[in-house]
């Protein structure tokens, strides 16, 4: 499925939050992560990552340092600072908030049918 | 087609040293970034190959994942937007760490710049007050040969010169001193304050052959020296107008408190200030060469044009309202510093100009601003002459001749040149060596004028 710009932008903050929140990695692991939890339907430009991780280093949500591991290649890991799980909370929450009104009100719609293009309603109303 | 296996000719290291120096390239990118990039494209095409594809395909597949290379520096661009703006770092890492060699150099610059305020300083305390009444002719003749000779240690340390011109620049320094001081001046001063005048450019062409490192006679250096000049020119006048701002600051804030902060901020800072701001401006010119832009060419670009038009609609004025001009010598003065800004506009173009390309419309700018001036300048000397023969010559007005003399001659054959350059007659490079190969005229007028005047005109 192809989602939309906005709604990857909007949630990859929390998704890589949540992801350092199991532990430090770097960035080709952290793209393989999410890829492995959305089984696959959650498709970065993988570069674009990198300015999101600097830009949530600047915050000081995460923190970064290169290391080499033994018999690994230097690499930059970022790992979750204090300040980082107190945004992951906030973040969570508000997405909890979220996603359980969607899940209430689409509950007791029905979901379109095949052949009806989801995104029709969407289109007229903007045009 | 390409398979999976088989491929050995295929250079992955090759292709990925491309993709690097194709991404560094770009604004807001820095090398850590590409570090970070590179190996996350190595840890995909490793996971590629494992799953059977050829490196060659594995690459594609990784940098076509990695996304446009534009659209990802315009991401690192907006998080990184200090780096799309070069800094003049005085320091060569990234972590604004000096090495040894940096920290030798700002150790030297700190004790020259503070040598030329001390040595700036030492005459007043030994009882020749700056604001003597019967001595202030002191530090008129004398201020450039109290800081230039630091400036010409920098530049001899730092290019480390030989003996023989070191030996020679002493030289030159202990005459200037020689004649600065052995003249009897008196009465009105004139031609005292034309050896104030006249020195400062002996002295600084002089501590020139210490900044080309001896190689005077190469016209590429000299015309390194002539931009080192315009710059530093530019460097000095943002530190006099920082230093303007301290010392009102410090005057302004000392006196709320009732303190009279006015007479040491005058006598004190004003002096050792201005003296050590020549060694450190300097500095500041040799660290960011290479850094940032030069800016006087970028300053004679837009000038060129307006002074251009200001000459054209002055000679258009002279020729509708026949005022023939009011020559005295005042005047004659005005001229010589306009032909001096043409002067400076024109070499700032000519250093920063490809010597290469072809002749184009800035050229034509250059070329009509200086006939202007030279128009314009052949009407004022004409007045100049009459006037001279019916009155007789004072120093003053023999020194504005002579330097308008120097200057037309030098615009002359720089308009002559460049014309012909622009009809294909002349190469370039023959206008820039005319340049530099006039550079030591101005210093052996500029002498002459110090040697031979006070003499001449009997210390007037």
């Amino acid at each position: 499925m192809q989602l939309t710009k906005d709604l990857v932008a909007a949630s990859a903050t929390p998704l890589v939050l949540t992801i350092l929140s199991e532990g430090e990695s770097y960035g080709y692991a952290i793209l393989k992560r999410i890829n492995e939890l959305s089984h696959g339907e959650l498709e970065w430009t993988d570069g674009m990552l990198y300015p999101l991780l600097h830009r949530l280093d600047r915050l000081g949500l995460v923190e970064a340092d290169w290391r080499a591991p033994k018999g690994q290649r230097r690499r930059r890991y970022y790992r979750l600072t204090g300040d980082g799980h107190a945004a992951l909370a906030e973040q969570r929450a508000q997405w909890t908030v979220i996603t359980t009104t969607l899940k209430r009100v689409w509950d007791d719609l029905p979901m379109p049918g095949p052949g009806v293009d989801p995104m029709a309603g969407a289109r007229w109303e903007t045009s | 087609m390409t398979t999976a296996t088989g491929d050995d000719t295929y250079d992955l290291e090759a292709e990925i040293a491309q993709w690097r120096t194709y991404g560094i390239g770009r604004p807001g990118v820095d090398q850590t970034d590409v570090d970070e990039l590179e190996d996350h494209l190595r840890s995909q095409i490793e996971e590629l190959c494992t799953a059977g594809l050829g490196t060659d395909e594995a690459f594609l597949v990784a940098v076509k994942r990695m996304g446009r290379l534009d659209e990802l520096s315009r991401e690192f661009a907006r998080e990184h937007s200090e780096r799309l703006w070069k800094q003049l770092v005085l320091t060569s890492d990234e972590a604004g760490r000096w090495d040894a060699a940096e920290r030798r150099e700002l150790g030297v610059v700190l004790a020259l710049a503070v040598s030329a305020a001390v040595a700036i300083k030492l005459p007043d305390l030994l009882g020749r007050p700056l604001d003597d009444p019967n001595g202030g002719g002191f530090y008129l003749r004398n201020a450039s040969l109290l800081v230039v000779p630091f400036l010409a240690g920098y530049f001899g340390w730092k290019r480390s010169i030989d003996r023989t011109v070191v030996a020679t620049l002493c030289g030159v320094f202990a005459a200037a001193a020689l004649f600065a001081n052995v003249y009897p001046f008196g009465g009105e001063g004139h031609t005292e304050i034309l050896t104030g005048l006249h020195l400062p450019i002996v002295l600084w062409i002089a501590m020139g052959v210490a900044y080309v490192g001896g190689s005077w006679r190469s016209s590429g250096r000299r015309m390194d020296f002539i931009r080192f000049s315009g710059e530093w020119l530019v460097y000095y006048a943002l530190l006099g107008l920082g230093g303007g701002l301290l010392m009102a600051f410090t005057a302004g804030a000392f006196n709320a408190i009732g303190l009279e902060a006015e007479a040491f901020v005058f006598e004190w800072v004003l002096p050792a200030g201005a003296a050590g701001a020549v060694i450190v401006a300097a500095w500041l010119v040799e660290a960011k060469q290479g850094v940032i832009e030069n800016i006087a060419p970028v300053l004679a670009r837009i000038f060129t044009p307006l002074f251009s038009l200001l000459l054209a609609s002055f000679l258009a004025a002279l020729l509708v309202t026949t005022t023939w001009l009011d020559v005295d010598r005042d005047v004659l003065i005005f001229f010589d510093l306009l032909l001096v800004v043409v002067l400076g506009l024109l070499l700032y173009s000519l250093s920063a100009r490809p010597p290469l390309a072809d002749a184009g419309l800035a050229d034509w700018l250059s070329i009509s601003l200086i006939v202007g001036a030279l128009v314009i300048d052949v009407l004022v000397l004409a007045a100049i002459v009459a006037r001279i023969s019916e009155f007789g010559f004072s120093a003053n007005k023999a020194a504005a001749l002579g330097e308008n003399v120097v200057l037309l001659a030098n615009l002359g054959w720089a308009a002559w040149l460049y014309v012909g350059f622009t009809q294909g007659r002349y190469r370039f490079d023959r206008l820039v060596r005319w340049q530099t190969a006039y550079l030591p005229l101005f210093a052996l007028w500029a002498a002459f004028v110090v040697i031979a005047f006070p003499p001449l005109f009997n210390f007037s």
